[in-house]
């Protein structure tokens, strides 16, 4: 019956199409990760009044981010073609959209994290300092600890953002379920296709979704 | 114990400095309970927080047994503030952490064994009165319970110096109380120093032994609790005298006593704190021929005895009454007679 109503539809390349999105998905979102809450802590950290306050250091880092998050991930990736071929040895594939993916993804969640952090309450942080704890006992026990289930929700609008960004890298040959729909199903005039990768990736997008406000909710002892 | 000299703290905005500390000296000795009393930005709860640098002073110095906070290096000053507990008034607590991990923090950043660690904690739970909630989260916990965690985790390092910011301003009245009682425990059981800031002259009265009544970031006025109590000097602590002492019902019972009370005399008897002469009125109704009736009065328990003021009525011969006054004039409570009446 499936086959009567997706005649164009093969079932193995879905298979690889849908690998090839998670694949891209799940690596670009732990480096989004990483770098992300790098770029958040010393946004945050760096601020006037903030525990490393550094007027220089603020404004290189909020610029980087501003720049990368002004720049349209199509136009992104072109540009980074040099850096990615430098990087990975290709431009072609899934491996080979990540750079791009991550770059264009961690100023944004950045932002997140950077807003996360604002939002921990300065007497918890004030009493870690009247306890004599290190800046980096700060950090790692009171700030990230304290923001976790921000840090969590801002991630998990990160990763949906970055499924969207999957897509658009397929119209220039990373592979997954953007590049096939582009150019095995409209190219080919075969809307089967088209509709069937787009269900997949909406399913993904919920799966995420429902994942990410799980364990938001379950770290969550406010 | 604590010795302050000349501090000075000025806050630069863009328009104009603000001065919220204004060269201040204060004496603290070990082991008393010493509170600093003054309304919002008055300068008091800068001033706390400069005893552990939370704010850098702009001028003058601090030394805590024996240490100079003012002049100490990063790593030190990080040493020294482990023996220096806080207690804020919103509690600021971990909520991601349970009350026994919130009280291990300070334990984990002193670099205790996790295995002294446990036990010193169930130690504190103990101390504060919290068995049987170690494994909630703040957010399970009422006003009190948060604070009483507060408690506990500024002691875990065995601090000589407990810093109370307000610390009871945001509870209500019964669990204040419940709260001093428990500072005026750890005070006696631990020989802890406490300085507390607060502008409730109640919590001045049950727990202090010494204040400080602070004005524009000067201290206006200083001394035991008592000796404030009874003649205070400025009008900003004339006003917080009031506050637990102030008696709006006095003046219209006085009309009415006036009225009254056509023979005998009325005598205001002046309790200024010594427990010894709180039988008084038995006493004299013991010693002389004479009928005693109370009709107004307020007295106040202090730290350092009674204080208060009593309205009697004494019905009797008329040299009885004088052999009474003289009596009464020997013992610490002062007594006056109130002369519109006969």
């Amino acid at each position: 019956m499936l086959s009567n109503l997706f005649p164009n539809v093969e079932v193995e390349d879905m298979v690889t199409a849908t690998y090839e999105t998670l694949y891209m998905t799940i690596i670009s979102v732990a480096g989004t990760l990483v770098l992300g809450i790098l770029l958040g802590l010393v946004l945050y950290l760096s601020r006037p009044g903030g525990l490393w306050e550094n007027k220089l250091l603020n404004w290189v880092t909020a610029a980087f981010v501003n720049v990368f998050r002004a720049i349209p991930f199509i136009i992104l990736i072109l540009l980074l073609f040099p850096f990615t071929d430098f990087l990975m040895g290709t431009i072609r594939g899934p491996k080979a959209a990540i750079p791009a993916l991550i770059i264009g993804a961690a100023p944004f969640y950045g932002r997140l994290v950077e807003i996360a952090l604002k939002e921990v309450d300065k007497g918890v942080i004030e009493a870690a300092k009247s306890m004599g704890a290190k800046t980096s006992t700060i950090i790692s026990k009171v700030l990230l600890k304290e923001s976790l289930p921000a840090l969590v929700s801002g991630l998990t609008v990160t990763a949906i953002a970055l499924i969207g960004y999957t897509a658009v890298a397929g119209v220039i040959g990373a592979g997954g379920l953007g590049d096939f729909a582009y150019f095995y199903g409209f190219q080919r005039s075969d809307f089967d296709v088209v509709f069937v990768c787009t269900i997949l990736i909406v399913l993904i997008v919920f799966i995420f979704q429902f994942v990410g406000d799980a364990v938001s909710r379950s770290i969550d002892k406010r | 114990m604590i010795s302050i000299k000349d501090l000075s703290k000025v806050f630069h905005t863009k328009d104009q400095d603000v001065t919220a500390v204004d060269h201040l000296d204060l004496n603290i000795e070990a082991g008393e309970i010493y509170g600093v009393i003054g309304y919002s930005g008055a300068g008091k709860s800068t001033f706390i927080r400069l005893l552990n640098r939370l704010e850098d002073p702009t001028g003058g110095s601090i030394t805590i047994d024996g240490q100079e906070i003012t002049s100490m290096s990063k790593n030190k000053l990080r040493l020294a503030r482990q023996e220096i507990g806080m207690i804020f008034q919103h509690f600021n607590l971990l909520w991601s952490r349970t009350v026994r991990d919130n009280i291990a923090f300070p334990l984990e950043i002193a670099g205790v064994p996790k295995d002294k660690r446990r036990a010193r904690v169930m130690e504190l739970i103990e101390l504060v009165g919290l068995k049987g909630r170690e494994n909630a989260y703040p957010s399970q916990l009422s006003g009190g319970q948060k604070q009483r965690v507060g408690i506990a985790r500024a002691l875990a390092n065995n601090p000589k110096v407990l810093l109370c910011d307000e610390a009871t301003s945001a509870l209500d009245p019964e669990t204040t109380d419940s709260i001093l009682d428990l500072l005026v425990d750890i005070n006696e059981k631990l020989g802890l120093t406490i300085i507390m800031i607060t502008h409730e002259m109640h919590v001045i009265r049950k727990i202090c032994h010494r204040v400080a009544v602070m004005e524009n970031g000067k201290v206006v006025e200083e001394g035991e609790v008592l000796d404030v109590f009874l003649h205070p000097e400025q009008a900003v602590t004339k006003k917080f005298v009031d506050q637990v002492m102030g008696d709006p019902d006095q003046e219209y019972s006085l009309a009415l006593i006036h009225e009254k009370y056509r023979s005998g005399k009325v005598l205001r008897l002046h309790f200024v704190g010594e427990s010894t002469n709180q039988a008084l009125i038995s006493e004299l109704s013991r010693k002389f021929n004479l009928a005693l009736n109370i009709l107004h009065g307020k007295i106040t328990q202090t730290q350092k005895g009674a204080y208060g003021t009593l309205f009697v009525h004494v019905e009797g011969n008329k040299d009885e009454i004088e052999r009474a006054q003289i009596y009464i004039k020997q013992t610490s409570v002062e007594v006056e007679v109130i002369p519109n009446v006969e």
